[in-house]
């Protein structure tokens, strides 16, 4: 009798181990969660239905960007449903709230998911100051919270179940530094910033630290203030010491008004901005001047990696848009979360933290996935390139083309 | 560190002809009213989208634009003076009630402008203003740096001739002197104070124009930083005085330029209010300014 129950518990072990293996060897596109097959089995002691929520801003100011996280959760929960991901006849649903770019609505929201709904675990809020606002409760009550669009310095020093999967700017920057410095050969630089607003100092502080870091040299430094038009002044400072290279740290507004008037001031070189220059709006408004303009970001649309190529084709076929770099956070933090639950084989705050935290080298479409001890991401970024008014992927090829 | 001076100083002439042509109106108002019309920057700032909609909306050609954000903003003049000015001083109110009264019509403007256009900037189309330099100089100077520049004077010309060498120009610096021996001698002081508005608002629309069109960043609050520059320049070239407002301008606009130049880009506007501090402090009737007698 136990021998005969132990026989039929391991076909059915065997069958919930390869089952789903052999669904995905079927498919001949990239699969998310092939890598993790082996080292996490088939859970076994989930319930049925294993609830998250998702604390997007979906109206107000910021719905632009919670709108389209709430595609790339939905994208990756009906992927994680359909390969039965967290065990056969298991299905995961989500809880979406919005946050309507309110802090405090941020904070009600989140006290629904944790306290009445009981979630496993939540993706978002949208902002960071609503993470600031909202992280507490989830921390709280030991559930945790995944922000897949914070980028702000100190989101996870909230605590222990607070993660992030968005590369923070400190993050971004050096790496593109780094590889914009190998292709395009970048041996002195100089830097323009705002000095009146947080985001533009730390930009330029980790501007500054990456090029003493690479043996940059910085041939020049000027600031503006928040607001200004007239950066001709400083510009012919910076043009004047011939740099290869100007990294701006700037919103876009202003980034705009200096990318027209370096170019009217016959400035030729490579010019650099931080994250608040990653927008199509920026490159719209300053046309050919903008050619060549390098950004950093966590994720492109152009990027080559198969998991990536997956997700925008699944994506596109959905929705009949193509996905942004905040639909491609929420989609993979979606997944982390899923991943972590299944490894955890439980719904429990913390095992299924504790899982989290393991996740290392996990392909996803940002890459190769790992979360550092301070529940960071760390992942490659991307050094985008503008090409005729988009951003594409910077190569060495594409260098080559240009002779 | 290498000042590149030539280049410097067609930055500082750029940005000055626009601080010059704003200061004018605010010293023509101040010249004849004896007060300052804080509503002048949303005025430039009207002007700057008068501009802009009538190339962008209307279509026409750049040149018309600024002709008629000149009339649209002088019409705003004399509605400004007949709702915020007039009634105060028919009343005799104190000249620090049309202060604030202008204070509250600027609030109403910028917040109108708001409302009508938003508050993301809006540009002139690119490819629409010239950006290629001008060659053959040592300097980088485009076209369009050049028509601001004589487009500037020409206007600074045309009002110094107007007020200096017309009879239009003589009444108003009657009633510039004392509006009621003025208005004794037969002058229709309303209609001059009308006409001086008219003229304020009508620079200081061009003035918008052509900040538009060397920044080509236009947004309701574009105003602010330049009535703070706008009130240094006329401090510094004597309250109401023409000559003074346009070689302030100038003077501003170089001290800014070269002291992010030297590289003080942290102290610019510090350097540029000190400055401010010290003339009403040491030299009250400005650089180049008369005694409050011989005004206008």
């Amino acid at each position: 009798m136990n021998k005969l129950f132990l026989r039929v518990l391991s076909a059915m072990l065997v069958l919930v181990l390869v089952v789903p293996g052999s669904l995905l060897a079927q498919d001949e596109m990239a699969q998310m969660g092939d890598d993790i097959v082996e080292a996490c089995p088939a859970p076994q002691n989930l319930p049925d239905t294993v609830t998250i929520g998702a604390l997007f801003t979906l109206s107000g100011g910021a719905s632009v960007f919670g709108q389209v996280q709430q595609l790339g959760v939905e994208l990756a929960v009906e992927e994680i449903n359909a390969a039965e991901y967290l065990g056969q006849g298991r299905v995961l649903e989500v809880i979406f709230e919005d946050s309507a770019s309110d802090n405090t609505q941020a904070i009600n929201a989140m006290v629904k998911l944790v306290e009445e709904d009981r979630v496993t675990a939540v993706l978002g809020p949208t902002l960071s100051r609503e993470a600031f606002s909202a992280d507490p409760v989830a921390q709280d009550a030991g559930t945790p919270v995944m922000g897949v669009s914070n980028t702000a310095t100190g989101i996870t020093d909230m605590g222990e179940f607070v993660f992030r999967n968005s590369l923070p700017e400190s993050a971004v920057i050096p790496g593109t530094v780094a590889q914009a410095a190998e292709i395009l050969g970048i041996n002195s630089a100089a830097i323009i910033y705002a000095n009146d607003d947080d985001f533009t100092v730390s930009g330029f502080d980790v501007f500054e630290q990456t090029f003493a870091d690479l043996g940059i040299e910085v041939v020049g430094v000027e600031t503006y203030a928040t607001g200004d038009v007239d950066f001709n002044t400083q510009l012919t400072n910076i043009i004047s010491a011939n740099p290869d290279l100007i990294a701006i740290s700037a919103l876009a507004v202003e980034a705009v008004q200096i990318i027209l008037q370096a170019q009217s001031l016959g400035y030729e070189g490579a010019l650099m901005g931080g994250n608040g220059l990653n927008s199509p709006a920026v490159l719209e408004q300053t046309g050919d001047a903008s050619e060549g303009l390098i950004v950093g970001a966590a994720w492109n649309v152009a990027a080559d990696n198969p998991l990536s190529v997956a997700f925008i084709d699944a994506y596109e076929a959905a929705n009949d848009l193509l996905p942004d770099q905040f639909a491609a956070q929420a989609y993979t933090g979606a997944w982390l979360m899923a991943t972590a639950i299944r490894c955890a084989d439980s719904v429990d705050g913390a095992a299924v933290r504790d899982a989290l935290a393991g996740i290392t080298d996990f392909d996803t479409p940002l890459g190769l996935f790992s979360f550092d001890e301070d529940r960071n991401p760390v992942h490659d970024p991307v050094a985008q390139v503008n090409r005729g008014g988009a951003f594409a992927v910077l190569t060495a090829e594409m260098m080559d083309d240009e002779g | 560190m290498d000042i590149n001076v030539p280049q410097q100083v067609v930055n500082a002439i750029g940005l000055g002809s626009v601080y010059s042509l704003f200061a004018l109106g605010y010293a023509l108002v101040f010249s004849v009213l004896g007060v300052l019309n804080l509503a002048h920057s949303a005025v430039f700032m009207w002007g700057a989208f008068i501009g802009l909609i009538t190339v962008t909306e209307l279509d026409q050609p750049l040149w018309v634009s600024l002709p008629v954000a000149m009339v649209v903003t002088g019409v705003f003049g004399i509605i400004l003076e007949r709702i915020a000015f007039a009634p105060l001083r028919r009343r005799g109110a104190p000249r620090i009630s049309q202060l604030i009264s202008s204070i509250g019509a600027s609030i109403f403007l910028v917040s109108l402008a708001q409302l009508v256009f938003g508050s993301q900037p809006q540009r002139f189309p690119i490819g629409l203003i010239p950006t290629d330099p001008i060659p053959g100089l040592p300097f980088r100077v485009t076209p369009i740096q050049v028509v601001i520049l004589v487009v500037a004077l020409l206007l600074m010309a045309l009002l110094q001739f107007l007020v200096m060498r017309t009879r239009l120009g003589q009444r108003m610096r009657a009633v510039a002197f004392n509006q009621r021996t003025a208005s004794l001698l037969g002058i229709n002081v309303s209609s001059i104070y009308l006409l001086t508005f008219f003229m304020a608002g009508a620079l200081a629309g061009a003035a918008g124009v052509l900040y538009g069109l060397a920044f080509s960043s236009i947004t309701p609050f574009i105003g602010e930083p330049i009535a703070l520059k706008g009130l240094t320049v006329i401090v510094l070239g004597g309250l109401g005085n023409i000559q003074g407002a346009l070689i302030g301008g100038f003077v501003v606009a170089g001290l800014e330029v070269f002291s992010i130049a030297a590289g003080g880009s942290n102290y610019r506007d510090a350097i540029v209010f000190s400055l401010l501090f010290l003339i009403l402090l040491v030299r009250p009737q400005g650089l180049i300014g008369q005694r409050d007698q011989s005004r206008a």
